[in-house]
């Protein structure tokens, strides 16, 4: 027997065909689909005169475009509203298994939905109209982002035609330290290989630190495998996702249960796999991270100081590292606990659930916000987990620090709906992109976890999280 | 789709590395319905001096005279050359849309963004990759040569300068094929139905749980 790794297993295991050129059709499992990249999508099918072949595969949500706030009010913007009227209408007319429209209570961000659901399954394809589809790789998944034609052609014809990609094994070793998250272990990933290090390649986190994270924290990790360049990231299968699955309302039960629990085992990379790249992290070495430029690649740890580019001897990197900064309006070698926010932003599908919403608001009990904060938002991922926040109090510890608390969504991890920066504005934020102005034109995004965001909007600057006390 | 044979076209050169896709189309733009219109805020926030508002007329709005696709001697390029991970972060097909509507039908540049790079072959926009330091030579021969253009052959898979070198690319044989014949994948994989719903089956038998 060949060993094979996780994602051999997985592409084996969906191949329905293939063409001389190893170009495969790859049969789809779950379909996510949300308002942004699906309208033309379903255009296309009516214009062709097409179905959908399997609308069981199919959980839709409206995510993007939705407000936070006073939703008894609707969508104001009559753009962001007809986006959201023409998902309702795509649902109605060709079907879904579920669809969590704005207004339900379990609507929310598409990544955070499927999971805490059990739509998405180990050994699954999953896709969705989104890059941050990775994320439920860490359920031992092949789950990619796809563009607008991709949609129609999985909701036409339930497959995909792919590629192989590379096997890429980042094995994370050692005790992680007190006040390091998934958040900082995927940022000193990409750091490390860059945004363009796992182009072409399906990654797969492993070793004991990846073992010792929870769901959540692996599900952050395989968000920023995107950011990586990788389209896919994964973590095999152990008793950390068993427990996750276990009575969730999509989940298998009774017999069956069991049944694909004997199968759910098997999906790990066999001893002794072949690997196209390795990449070594000790984790014991790892600090909190925080981004200071413009691609999630330009990262330091929270004690060093902004990297100065004179010093930088590559031509096309140094550029880069002055317009990011003037963009930044920061000056090399500040260190980056002398830098001041404007506002903070705790949301996204990288760290917007529950685990994530107990870690910011175990910095902020008891503390307030800094003067020179004006906003700090805390968007949870989903209703569910908004209502499991209400339950364990974590609304009003916010609240009384003077965050606010909002409605679930995308929010201001892409600013599509209202909550967004101003130019100028300086953001600590959870999310996963930094790029120019993605969270508002001319916004200027720091990346980091949710402890250091929170911490940041109680000193007004970031500070490092390990020595509060 | 439309079909991509051989181009011949006007150079532009985008000299920066990790563009991204929200830089490409950003996000206010996302939220239309339709497949076109996306042409005229392409590269938005760097084109424009002030932020753009989806449905607006553009011709009034003030340019950044600075930017490399404001500049007369860009006018009309048909061929795009970047640097490094050209087209990286979300999966936005809106981003080749744009490139496609404003006129591009090639971009050239040592790595993609893996989603970007697939959008665009469903798009009939062909992403060439070289390696860096043939991008790096096309850089330096285009900037002092108003009117540099390069010709594509898809069927030969060469880049043919102005001085007659050429440079080999590789593409996928099924990508090439589609490509050059303008179709549809979609049309193409139903021919496979049979063996889709054979597959699915014996699924149903194995994972019954995925069908509940
Ligand atoms: S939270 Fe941000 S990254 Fe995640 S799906 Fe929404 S917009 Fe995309």
């Amino acid at each position: 027997m060949i060993q094979q790794t996780l994602y051999d297993k997985l592409w084996a295991s969906h191949a329905v065909r293939a063409e001389d050129d190893g170009t495969t059709l790859l049969y789809i499992d779950r379909h996510l689909v949300h308002e942004v990249t699906s309208p033309q999508a379903y255009e296309g099918l009516k214009v062709a005169g097409r179905g959908v072949w399997r609308k069981d595969s199919v959980v839709a949500t409206a995510d993007h475009n939705t407000p936070t706030d006073h939703w008894e009010e609707g969508i104001k913007d009559p753009i962001s509203r007809l986006q959201v009227e023409t998902l309702n209408a795509n649902i109605k007319e060709y079907g879904a298994k579920v669809f969590f429209p704005f207004l339900d209570k379990r609507q929310g961000i598409v990544h955070v939905i499927g999971p805490e659901n059990g739509f998405t399954l180990p050994g699954m394809t999953v896709v969705c109209g989104d890059s941050h589809t990775s994320t439920h790789g860490a359920f031992a998944c092949l789950a990619y982002g796809v563009g607008t034609s991709e949609v129609e052609h999985v909701l036409a014809t339930q497959t995909l035609l792919a590629k192989k990609m590379q096997n890429m094994l980042v094995q994370v070793e050692g005790d992680i330290p007190r006040g390091v998250t998934g958040k900082d272990i995927a940022l000193a990933i990409i750091r490390r290989i860059g945004t363009a290090g796992g182009t072409g390649c399906a990654v797969e986190f492993a070793g004991s630190a990846i073992r010792a994270l929870s769901m959540e924290g692996r599900m952050t990790l395989c968000n920023m495998a995107i950011e990586a360049g990788a389209r896919a990231g994964m973590v095999g299968v152990d008793e950390v996702t068993l427990n996750y699955l276990k009575g969730r309302p999509y989940a298998p039960m009774g017999v069956a249960w069991d049944r694909a629990v004997a199968y759910w085992r098997t999906l790990q990379s066999d001893p002794g796999s072949k690997f196209d790249r390795v990449v070594q992290i000790d984790a014991r070495e790892l600090k909190p991270h925080v981004t200071w430029g413009t691609s999630p690649e330009m990262v330091v740890t929270v004690e060093d100081r902004v990297p100065d580019p004179e010093k930088e001897k590559d031509a096309v990197r140094r550029e880069g590292m002055e317009r990011a900064l003037v963009y930044m309006g920061l000056q090399p070698n500040t260190a980056i606990k002398d830098i001041r926010i404007d506002k903070v932003f705790i949301g996204s599908c990288t760290n917007s659930r529950i685990e994530d919403l107990r870690a910011a608001a175990a910095v902020v009990r008891g503390r307030r916000k800094a003067a020179n904060v004006k906003l700090a938002l805390v968007v949870p991922g989903s209703g569910q987990v908004k209502l499991q926040a209400e339950k364990e109090g974590l609304d009003r510890i916010f609240k009384d620090a003077g965050f606010e608390w909002r409605e679930p969504g995308c929010s201001m991890c892409l600013g599509m709906n209202a909550d967004r920066l101003e130019p100028g504005e300086r953001c600590a934020s959870t999310s996963n992109r930094n790029f120019e102005g993605r969270q508002g034109t001319g916004g200027r995004t720091h990346l980091v976890s949710p402890a250091m965001a929170a911490a940041a909007g109680v000193a007004g600057h970031f500070v490092d999280v390990r020595e509060l006390r | 789709m439309q079909k991509f044979t051989v181009h011949k076209g006007l150079v532009l050169p985008m000299d920066r590395a990790n563009v991204d896709t929200d830089a490409i189309i950003p996000k206010q733009f996302l939220k239309s319905i339709r497949r076109t219109g996306f042409g005229q805020n392409l590269f938005d926030a760097w084109r424009y001096m002030d932020e753009g508002q989806p449905g607006q007329d553009c011709s009034k709005r003030p340019l950044n005279k600075d930017f490399v696709l404001n500049q007369a001697r860009y006018k009309g390029a048909s061929i795009l050359i970047a640097r490094k991970n050209f087209g990286c972060g979300s999966s936005r097909e809106h981003a080749p849309w744009a490139l496609g509507e404003y006129g591009f039908r090639a971009m050239i540049a040592p790595s993609y963004g893996d989603i970007f790079f697939n959008n665009s072959l469903k798009n009939g926009l062909l992403p060439i990759v070289l390696d860096e330091a043939k991008v790096e030579r096309l850089f330096n021969e285009a900037a002092p040569f108003p009117g540099y253009a390069l010709e594509i052959n898809l069927e030969a898979q060469v880049v043919i300068k102005p001085d007659g070198d050429s440079y080999h690319f590789d593409i996928e044989p099924f990508s090439k094929y589609c490509l050059l014949n303008g179709f549809d994948d979609i049309g193409l994989t139903l021919r496979h139905a049979a063996v889709i719903r054979a597959f699915e089956d014996k699924r149903k038998i194995e994972q019954p749980w995925l069908f509940t």
